[in-house]
């Protein structure tokens, strides 16, 4: 049997790739992207920690997260392409109307 | 040698390099191909994990619907060679430390807790992760909650529509 613990650090190496890339790239898609490997990494962790406790409720939690996932891509991508059609561009330094 | 073992170390380790080409790739549809793999090697490792369910449903919903959409707006957007890489700004480079600094944090905390798989009795190896007892779950305990997502769903793809859509 693997020890759960390597799963939970595989879920924070990814965790913290995902991060990595929200904090540093530039292109809204990646960044987006990126967020979607923030979530798997928790999904990751919910799973690892419904097989330690042989409880089946992280399973369901995982089921959520996917669904939210599948709104957040929709509303997110929607955002990008307004943004790119009254700014020809999705690079996050160009986008700076809210800022001040 | 533990075949589970092997098997882990190997998604484990492609995992990681999908996820690095994810946010190293020059252009987006390199990252989304990436990202697509990414989804495959986790979706292996969710079934190490038992939660077979879990892993079908990453398949579809993620590497196939999730990542669909992403395609069809990446070439939506037609960005071309644009794709330059952003000035190193005081901002970033905290943020990548940031980032790194969690990951020390995290392994330094994981390292220490000692923890090992439930031993599952064969009436509950039967059904642990199967579509069955998940599908028992969400539709007595979480059945408000299930209703919710799907009220998410549409409200979000109505929302989808209407921001994207050029004229009202």
């Amino acid at each position: 049997m693997v020890p759960i613990t390597y799963y939970l650090l595989l879920a924070a190496a990814l965790f913290c790739m995902g991060m990595f890339g929200v904090l540093v790239r530039t292109n809204a898609l990646v960044v987006f992207m990126c967020v979607e490997l923030m979530l798997n990494a928790v999904n990751l962790t919910f799973l690892a920690f419904a097989r330690m406790h042989g409880d089946g409720m992280g399973h369901v939690s995982a089921f959520f997260v996917i669904a939210v996932a599948a709104a957040e891509a929709a509303i997110g991508l929607a955002i990008v392409i307004a943004v790119f059609r009254s700014r020809g561009s999705v690079n996050v330094d160009d986008i700076r109307t809210m800022k001040h | 040698m533990n075949i589970e073992l092997v098997l882990f170390g190997v998604f484990a380790v492609m995992t990681l390099l999908s996820a690095g080409l994810v946010i190293t790739a020059r252009s987006p549809i390199n990252s989304a191909m990436a990202l697509v793999s990414t989804f495959f090697f986790l979706a292996g490792i969710y079934v190490l994990l038992w939660a077979h369910t879990v892993a079908v449903i990453q398949v579809l919903v993620y590497a196939g619907a999730i990542m669909v959409l992403f395609l069809f707006v990446i070439m939506l957007l037609n960005l071309g060679d644009a794709a330059h890489r952003g000035r190193p700004t005081v901002t970033r480079i905290l943020g990548g430390a940031s980032a790194l600094g969690l990951l020390a944090v995290l392994v330094v905390t994981l390292g220490r807790i000692d923890a090992q798989p439930a031993r599952l009795g064969p009436q509950a190896q039967a059904t642990f992760g199967t579509m069955a007892s998940i599908g028992e779950t969400i539709f007595t305990t979480w059945l408000l909650p299930f209703e919710a997502v799907s009220l998410l769903l549409l409200v979000a793809m109505v929302g989808a529509v209407v921001v994207a859509k050029s004229r009202i």
